[in-house]
């Protein structure tokens, strides 16, 4: 039987370090609305995401109340918006209406965010996701709820370079027309390699054409609840330190696969996987940068940065692969900066650079994510920036992405504030040495050799 | 129906008659109790009842309400959780 002890430790968990579980996503397959009339395509979408995710709302909060666990977002993806609306959608507005449809119905059904107006252009670009992706800056200008992805390149593919050319320039034009919120649409825009299909977490979420009719995918977090047990093991060596991080990492996961199967048999939709990345968020003791301050860094960028975090992961896959069957989506520690406080002071006080971050992307989820950097940035360093990220990605057969925010009007060491979740943070510099050639040469970067690992 | 375990957890400042008063609310809603412990930490009284809601007069979530709120008539944190989060979290 359980006892007082335990009882004592997962409430404690729960009331003072931040223990909640950040997600349960409902993904939904948009394949059976496509049309070739967008009139009807909008009704089949509109009417399938609200019939499907009626209940989910509800079903969290009562979850949320039984266990007495925090459920901190709802949220739904769909099927790749690039191939439902291929057959209807001739031009950028046809698109943009199609996003709005996407955002009706998602304040319909109450959640938060809905992701999946994305196309997965890794290798070619069709017709289709050309209009996509033309028409991203003003359909995150015109919905709240809409985030947006594009995954341009894997390691079986290669590196589309022609859409990474083509997203900085979406990048600077989403910027330009949300400048009136400090450029809010970028921070719903991700770009990727190695998308992954299950992936919960915004603003990457989508549900891939590997994906059942619907599934329940559940992200959980936690990273109060890990850095609360890794200062207790002040002064100790490594062992005592990863065996620390894994047994709590284990805790956490077991909380988000519980939910999953509650949620999953609840609305009688399949349960797909859990994602065990830690996500931070801005509050003070819910952040990835502390953790690894009390691993023993002054600062988050000092030298010693890329292991520890390298260290972090790897624990927290460890005892989460343990704690449950299905593992999926992301699936590592995110590093954002807007979003974690003190990765923003760390940038503040001069320990961090964006340079620094794009080593630890080598060894974690996700990638550069909620940088904001100068409106100035041009949109080649900004696709040159995409490119080394998703060159990591490539290479090391892992996922990675650029979240970047060139926050129009504003300079290096301003300050933007996005509100909630996306937090505020300082504005980083950025090299200014020139990739426009090498970025405008146009075509792909092959894909790499699978042999031969150096 | 089979036995639904649910975990009730008290925290506060120890009093007179905060065992009476949970205990007494229980037995009005016929919840049973099945395992009672108490500890002190920090100078704080815990005390964890393992009870079965199957047979209750009310809802689980109305109990989980009403228990709260008794709660903050003596002064203490009441709580209603179902158990399979301690187990599914604190066993292999």
């Amino acid at each position: 039987m359980i006892n007082i002890n335990e009882v004592i430790e997962t409430n404690e968990m729960i009331e003072k370090e931040n223990l909640d579980v950040r997600t349960v996503t409902l993904g939904i397959s948009l394949l059976d609305c496509i049309s070739d009339n967008m009139d009807i395509l909008c009704s089949k979408v509109y009417d399938k995401i609200v019939s499907t995710a009626a209940n989910l709302v509800d079903v969290c909060t009562q979850i949320e109340r039984e266990y007495a666990i925090p459920i901190v977002n709802r949220r739904v993806s769909i099927t790749p918006a690039a191939i439902v609306g291929a057959s209807a959608c001739r031009t950028v507005e046809d698109y943009v209406r199609l996003a709005k449809t996407l955002d009706r119905a998602a304040e319909k059904v109450g959640v938060n965010f809905i992701g999946g107006f994305s196309a997965l252009p890794a290798k070619g670009m069709t017709r289709s996701e050309i209009l996509l992706i033309d028409s991203i800056p003003q359909a995150l200008a015109a919905t709240q709820r809409v985030c947006a992805s594009v995954n341009l390149g894997s390691t079986k593919t290669g590196i589309n370079m022609d859409a990474v050319r083509q997203m900085g320039k979406i990048i600077k034009e989403t910027a330009r027309l949300t400048k009136d919120q400090d450029s809010i649409g970028c921070a719903k825009l991700v770009v990727l390699c190695n998308a992954p299909d299950d992936n919960p977490f915004m603003a990457g979420a989508f549900h891939g054409v590997t994906e059942a009719e619907c599934v329940i995918n559940v992200g959980v977090s936690g990273p109060g609840v890990i850095n609360h047990a890794i200062q207790s093991a002040a002064g100790k060596d490594f062992g005592f330190l990863c065996d620390t991080i894994k047994n709590t990492a284990f805790k956490v996961t077991r909380l988000g696969q519980l939910v999953a199967r509650q949620a999953s048999t609840r609305l009688g939709i399949p349960y797909g996987i859990v994602d065990l990345s830690l996500a931070p968020t801005p509050s003070v003791g819910d952040s990835i940068a502390e953790i690894l301050e009390s691993m023993g860094l002054e600062k988050v960028g000092a030298p010693g940065t890329t292991a520890a975090l390298a260290l972090l992961n790897d624990q927290v896959k460890k005892g989460g692969i343990m704690a449950s069957s299905y593992v999926g989506g992301l699936s590592g520690a995110f590093i954002p900066v807007s979003e974690d406080h003190e990765m923003a002071n760390s940038v503040v006080c001069g320990a961090l650079s964006i340079e620094k971050l794009e080593a630890m992307t080598c060894v974690c989820s996700v990638g550069l994510d909620m940088i904001a950097v100068p409106g100035s940035t041009s949109e080649a360093t900004l696709s040159g920036i995409i490119a080394d990220e998703m060159a990591i990605g490539m290479i090391n057969q892992k996922t990675t992405a650029v979240r970047i925010i060139p926050v129009e009007g504003k300079k290096a060491g301003q300050t933007v504030d996005f509100g909630g979740l996306l937090g505020s943070g300082p504005i980083m510099g950025v090299s200014t040495f020139s990739c426009e050639d090498f970025v405008n040469r146009g075509g792909r970067i092959p894909a790499p050799v699978h042999s031969f690992k150096n | 129906m089979t036995a639904e375990k649910s975990i009730i957890t008290v925290v506060g400042k120890d009093q007179v008659g905060i065992i009476a008063r949970v205990t007494s609310f229980l037995y009005e809603n016929n919840v049973n109790i099945e395992d009672i412990s108490q500890t002190i930490v920090q100078g704080y009284f815990n005390m964890m009842m393992v009870v079965d809601t199957s047979k209750a007069t009310k809802e689980f979530l109305t109990l989980s309400e009403e228990l709260e709120s008794l709660g903050k008539k003596i002064g203490v944190l009441i709580k209603l959780q179902r158990e399979d989060i301690f187990k599914s979290m604190q066993r292999i």
